[in-house]
């Protein structure tokens, strides 16, 4: 009978926890060089942050003549105006600065429809006044902050501090990388963004905790292993579980970022990428954090002894 | 683990197949569901406004103008109870920006007179904590030096008038985008001052924006005969009593009118499009109720041969002559109106005024072919994903991978009926949610496989293998999914639309996910090893 492929074969032993002096360098460029880039080149912010107006329309020519379309536009004085391809030869996306007020915020549109005539097709119109605007950055950054203290204590009250500690501080790591992801491709950072950050930590704190799952086991298991051993042991042991998950999620994204269509391209990207840099982040950072935050292995080790003892004088008493 | 109890064998099956039984109906087009019988299930997951197409429209109540009308109201209402109570006043003024009116008592002597005639004019508000500490009223009433007294606008008193102007504003609205006829609109409050109007499948978002935006407060004025309007225009001066309004054409044309309201949109009890007997041309027609038609009566009697204007939200739609006295309580607005505006116009007047100035801050149009592109990129994207997955699964695990797979599809069918009972709504990013799921659904078997794989290689039996890989994955799923569902559920009091909609299709995905790996693939694994007794498990 078909057995299935072993993948990853059952007696692999990678030394990643002493790949350490590397992998640190690594993460901590992950970690450092997208706040670079953030600061160098700046997010594509969308007009969920920004304020503004979006229409996206689809021309009767293919491909559309954009210079004709910039023409008509930018002589409207509606401030700064941006006009390009999106997706098909034929669907063109202008965006426009935030106006002063929301009365000047609607008047835009429906100058920019006049201007264009009925010669083009609608398909997507988006205002985001100034109000919203800043909301949604609160509401965003509030979100990530709120989202990583829950897990933080989840961790906590399952596991120990140290844990929930290397749980945040690769979960920042991922986020940082993502947003640099953003920042390199000019992805515009919107509301969704937000969304696949957000999936990203769920997804990649779920692999974290498969880990932190196994490490607890093993500090029970093996009382004297050397805890850089029982690391390498812990990670090798999940590791055909790991490679297996991710690429299958990896695969049921994958087809999203070719035909899911240019509304959702970004978050795809950043989903796709978000799999592969937490799987890093939980073999790379997550586990060889536990050696810097020492791991208290009596924690667990002496846990069976402490509840035989509690429970001997209450039997007596009883 | 692997022995069930009967009732837990049953419950399964029964949550399975109901799974199966509620998501059918999403297989077939609408119009097919409705030649079905009716005892079979009909409700399908409705699609977002980015994947049917339609207009999501945020809008904030302008609270200056609320409270500057409100501020207008309580001023009248001093004079008069000043007036009744024969006390004398000067100096009545308002302050938009304290929210408060203060008037000065002539004669020190009728201070707490007037101080507790006044008091009269507040208003016990709400049975609400806030209300009953700060005594529960929706004016403070102070009295200060040099014979002042202050009536000032309470936080509870504005927050109650907020939310009855909310209310009121959802009510009109709604009656406005009826007048559309599209199926199942939405118009709900969202935090303390907006109203969010979702509209499917509308294809005139300009038109709903300019209904909705109007405010629709309708007034019949009497011209003053004696004033040059043209003159009032170029000086901005106008007699005492009279004000300055313009006309909705372009150029406007300006009128001067007498600033008192002789019949307002509130004594409207109907109003409908029709088109001029005479002229042909497209007109309102109008009914008072009892009480404004005698007024309408009396004003017309009085003043035949003399112009009157009828305003919409301070402008002249029109200013005819009173020809005869107007009796029935019935009369017509004409002013050079498209079929479609006199429609508008209608609709407007027949739904009342708004209680304030509505702004949009927000707006999300999809059109339906952007929509239906969606809707088809991201079913080719969904199935392409999940066929990968499964062959995968099956390249994978072999058997055990085919077992994964039938969990995988029940595990769809399940997100998709518990979808369609909520009456959920399903975005694009919702289909990526989906696929995430399968994802995450496909851990859940990954977890229990390796373990059991493991186990074998510490030399258990097939039976003990499969059991402890079970029962010893179990914690790790339960742990690692409700991390997951952390992040999600905050994604989920985020959100708003289509974000919203990824957070409840992943939610319930990996609740399903839960059920299925450790409930249904272990109830497949259990009656296979049963019927086939295996020397080896094949994994």
């Amino acid at each position: 009978m078909f057995t299935g492929i072993h993948f990853i074969p059952p007696d692999t032993k990678i030394d990643f926890v002493g790949l350490r002096t590397i992998t640190w360098i690594v993460s901590a460029l992950l970690t450092v060089v997208p706040l670079i880039l953030v600061a160098t080149i700046g997010l594509n912010m969308g007009i969920d942050f920004q304020g503004g107006t979006l229409i996206e329309i689809k021309t009767k020519e293919s491909p559309a003549n954009l210079s004709d379309i910039r023409g008509k536009i930018t002589g409207l004085g509606l401030g700064e105006v941006q006009i390009q391809e999106f997706g098909a030869p034929d669907a063109v996306l202008i965006r426009i600065a935030s106006q002063p007020t929301e009365q000047e915020q609607q008047a835009s549109i429906a100058k920019i429809k006049s201007a264009l005539g009925n010669e083009v097709e609608y398909r997507r119109t988006e205002i985001v006044g100034p109000t919203i605007s800043s909301e949604l950055i609160a509401s965003g950054t509030i979100a990530v902050v709120v989202a990583l203290m829950g897990i933080l204590i989840y961790v906590w009250f399952r596991f120990e501090w140290q844990f929930a500690v290397a749980a945040i501080a690769s979960l920042i790591h991922d986020v940082t990388g993502t947003i640099g992801l953003y920042a390199l491709f000019q992805l515009e950072f919107n509301v969704s963004s937000i969304a696949a950050l957000l999936t990203i930590i769920g997804y990649s704190l779920n692999d974290k905790v498969v880990i932190f799952d196994r490490i607890r086991e093993n500090l029970r298991k093996y009382k004297r292993m050397p805890l850089v051993q029982l690391l390498d042991l812990s990670i090798n042991e999940t590791l055909a579980r790991a490679v297996l998950t991710h690429v299958t999620t990896f695969l049921a994204m994958l087809p999203f970022l070719f035909f899911g269509g240019e509304t959702i391209f970004g978050f795809a990207l950043a989903m796709c990428f978000g799999i592969v840099i937490g799987a890093y982040s939980s073999i790379f950072v997550a586990s060889p954090l536990q050696l810097i935050l020492g791991v208290r292995r009596e924690a667990w080790s002496s846990a069976p002894a402490t509840t035989a003892k509690g429970r001997g004088p209450a039997a007596a008493r009883a | 683990m692997l022995h069930f109890q009967r009732w837990k064998l049953i419950l399964a099956a029964v949550v399975v197949i109901a799974g199966f039984v509620y998501a059918l109906p999403n297989l077939f087009p609408k119009s097919t569901m409705e030649e079905m019988p009716s005892w079979l299930p009909h409700k399908q997951v409705s699609l977002g406004l980015d994947l049917q197409g339609g207009a999501h429209l945020l809008y904030q109540l302008d609270e200056k103008d609320m409270v500057a009308d409100w501020l207008n109201t309580i001023r009248g209402d001093v004079r008069e109870t000043l007036r009744r109570g024969r006390i004398g006043y000067s100096d009545l003024t308002q302050d938009v920006a304290d929210r408060s009116v203060s008037v000065k008592i002539r004669n020190a002597a009728d201070m707490d007179k007037a101080e507790s005639e006044l008091r009269m004019l507040a208003i016990p508000v709400g049975g609400n904590v806030f209300g009953s500490l700060s005594g529960g009223s929706d004016l403070d009433i102070a009295s200060g030096d040099d014979n002042r007294i202050t009536l000032t606008v309470t936080e509870p008193g504005l927050a109650h008038r907020m939310t009855s102007a909310i209310q009121a504003s959802i009510e009109t609205i709604r009656r406005r985008v009826d007048a559309f006829g599209t199926t199942e609109p939405s118009i709900q409050r969202e935090g303390r001052d907006r109203v969010l109007v979702q509209v499917p499948g509308i294809s005139d978002v300009e038109r709903l924006k300019t209904l909705i935006g109007e405010t629709g407060k309708l007034e019949f004025k009497l011209v003053d005969p004696a004033a040059d309007p043209v003159q009032a225009a170029a000086t901005k001066q106008v007699p005492i009593g009279d004000e300055l309004v313009y006309s909705s054409d372009t150029p406007p044309v300006p009128y001067v009118l007498k600033d008192q309201v002789l019949v307002n949109g509130e004594n409207l009890v109907d109003a409908a499009p029709g088109f001029d007997s005479r002229t042909g041309e497209p007109v309102v027609t109008f009914r008072f109720d009892a009480a404004g038609a005698k007024r309408f009566a009396k004003v017309t009697q009085e003043n035949v041969g003399l112009p009157f204007a009828i305003v919409l939200d301070n402008k002249v739609i029109s200013a005819p002559v009173i020809r005869e006295p107007i009796l029935g309580g019935t009369g017509q607005i004409s002013g050079n109106f498209t079929v479609q505006r006199a429609n508008d116009l209608a609709v407007l007047l027949r739904s009342g005024a708004l209680p304030a100035k509505l702004t949009v801050i927000e707006e999300r149009t999809v059109g339906a072919s952007l929509g239906a592109d969606s809707v088809a990129s991201g079913k080719k994207a969904a199935l392409m994903g999940l066929a990968l997955v499964m062959i995968f699964m099956f390249a994978a695990y072999g058997l055990f991978g085919l077992f994964a797979n039938i969990a995988l599809i029940i595990n769809i069918a399940l997100i998709f009926a518990v979808l369609s009972l909520l009456g959920a709504t399903l975005t694009l990013p919702g289909i990526a949610g989906i696929v995430l799921t399968i994802g995450i659904a496909v851990d859940a078997n990954v977890l229990i496989n390796e373990r059991i794989r493991e186990e074998i290689r510490a030399g258990k039996s097939p039976y003990a293998a499969v059991d402890a890989g079970y029962s010893r994955a179990l914690i790790t799923i339960i742990d690692s999914n409700v991390t997951t569902l952390i992040a999600v559920l905050v994604l989920f009091w985020l959100g708003s639309g289509p974000v919203r909609g990824f957070a409840v299709t992943l939610t319930v995905g990996i609740l399903a996910s839960m059920f299925t790996a450790v409930t249904v693939t272990r109830l497949m694994v259990a009656y296979w090893l049963r019927w086939a007794r295996p020397q080896l498990i094949p994994i």
